[in-house]
């Protein structure tokens, strides 16, 4: 049975919080780690599609640039002036 | 800022001369916009010293977006306060860019209102860009734009704004309908638009004949380019008015055809369309007594990008012709193929045309299902990467 969006947001969002700091990743990373996770019969690429704007939407995420597109728990601008 | 730094002798330099200044604009929008000031004053301080001052931010976009806002801030807010916060807006052109002068109107007043009044129409990707603004005024702008019929466009590692040439809508020789493919390719890929899906960024160009006046073929990963099948229109009268205007057809027209397939004797102009390569060189000299074929459509090509990170590339063919009604079905299919396997295999920041290279282009092709065809080698030996083979007989 497919998982649902709720979940692998959650699944993503830990995913995220975890590496914060550490590897920022792309939406084409939390899609292929969710794949393997859940088996390609439960998860689709659709369903992570869904599961990210979930993440977006809710505020729970941003989308941040650093040479790339990432998705990021909220943070401070560090190159804001004060 | 102290009366001494308002004055900007390396600029006022850049106001010399019978051309636009961008110089002249900034100052001439810094009697509306007190942003001006401390922009020029910036500038001519980043020129006396030889350094940039300006600091990019990880900012990217309205709530819910990936895209469409390049956060910059200054690195120097102490002393030029108004530009401590400088972000760029990117908003989404219409096709062809025409606009009624009423919208212009509408576009400049939101961003007098909402940021510096400085815009750039357009840039390089084709967007209508609005130069600087403060992080608390994107939102603001944003909801004005939505409620005058405009989005925000691509940036990051998205699909980036389509843009076209004017194609039906001005020039007879359009193959295609540019600003409707452009149009649809928009609205069918808001989502790839919004929310960056791709290891990098990925741009697509329509040009609706091999003038290529959008620089597809430069500048896109993506290039659609309006071509001919057939024989090249002629009109035996207005030729011989060319000629007798004083234009020397042997020398400007047929001695120019690249492929020199094109002879004119005792005033009857023979063209070897087998041999005719759609350069536009006779066509664009002659434009009232040649024109296209009447079989038409678009050559698809794929891989060109700016020297950004890696150098810069050509796009090279993908489907030699595509006919004009088919276009958008087979451009669809073909991105949903490209984008699965650039997803795949390719690496951070990497584009389409770097991972083909990398991973050789039999290998691609293979991969998309598409089997290698001459037009995509341009000289024999020209293409190192696809090996043609025989059947056993030497055939
Ligand atoms: S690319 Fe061709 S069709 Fe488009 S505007 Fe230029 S000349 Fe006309
Ligand atoms: S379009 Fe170019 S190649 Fe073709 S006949 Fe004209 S000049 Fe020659």
């Amino acid at each position: 049975m497919s998982i649902a969006i709720e979940s692998l947001a959650d699944d993503m969002y830990q995913m995220i919080a975890e590496t914060q700091g550490k590897k920022n990743l792309k939406a084409g990373d939390l899609t292929k780690a969710m794949i393997a996770k859940h088996g390609e019969a439960d998860c689709t690429k659709d369903l992570c599609k869904q599961a990210i704007r979930l993440l977006i939407d809710s505020e729970r995420c941003v989308y941040s640039y650093f040479g790339g597109s990432y998705i990021t728990l909220p943070h401070k601008e560090g190159a804001a002036p004060d | 800022m102290a009366d001494d730094d308002t004055k900007t002798p390396l600029l006022d330099q850049l106001e010399e001369g019978p051309w636009p200044s961008f110089v002249t604009e900034i100052k001439r929008a810094g009697t509306k916009s007190p942003v001006c000031g401390d922009l020029l004053g910036q500038l001519e301080q980043s020129y006396a010293e030889k350094k940039g001052h300006w600091k990019h931010g990880g900012i990217v976009g309205v709530l819910g977006y990936g895209g469409g806002v390049i956060g910059r801030y200054s690195d120097l807010p102490e002393k030029y306060p108004n530009v401590a916060h400088f972000h760029t807006m990117r908003v989404n052109q219409p096709a062809g860019w025409f606009y009624t002068s009423d919208a212009i109107r509408t576009l400049c007043d939101i961003w007098e209102e909402h940021g510096s009044g400085l815009t750039n129409m357009h840039g390089s990707t084709g967007d209508i860009v609005f130069l600087g603004t403060r992080t608390d005024q994107l939102e603001p702008a944003f909801k004005k734009l939505t409620a005058a019929g405009f989005d925000l466009g691509g940036s990051g590692s998205s699909m980036r704004t389509p843009s076209c040439c004017v194609g039906q809508a001005r020039c007879e020789w359009a193959c295609y309908d540019t600003m409707a493919l452009c149009d649809d390719l928009t609205r069918s890929y808001q989502d790839e638009l919004h929310r960056p899906p791709f290891p990098y960024k990925f741009k697509i160009k329509c040009s609706g004949c091999p003038n290529d006046c959008v620089a597809s073929i430069a500048r896109a990963d993506l290039s659609i380019i309006g071509t001919w099948k057939g024989e090249i229109q002629q009109d035996a009268g207005a030729i011989a008015e060319y000629a007798a205007s004083g234009l020397d057809i042997q020398k400007d027209v047929c001695d120019r055809c690249p492929t020199r397939c094109m002879t004119y004797e005792r005033g009857t102009l023979t063209i070897e369309n087998r041999e005719c390569v759609r350069c536009m060189h006779c066509i664009n000299v002659m434009p009232k007594a040649l024109g296209p074929g009447t079989e038409r459509g678009a050559t698809i090509l794929i891989g060109a990008k700016a020297p950004i990170v890696q150098g810069a590339l050509l796009s090279s063919v993908l489907v030699p012709f595509v006919p004009a009604e088919e276009l958008a079905e087979t451009i669809k299919e073909l991105l949903k193929r490209v984008w699965e396997f650039w997803d795949e295999y390719g690496k951070n920041r990497e584009r389409i045309g770097e991972l083909i290279q990398r991973v050789g282009l039999a290998n691609f092709l293979d991969a998309i299902g598409l089997d290698p065809v001459p037009e995509m080698v341009s000289a024999p030996r020209d293409n190192p990467f696809i090996f043609y083979q025989t059947d056993g007989d030497g055939h």
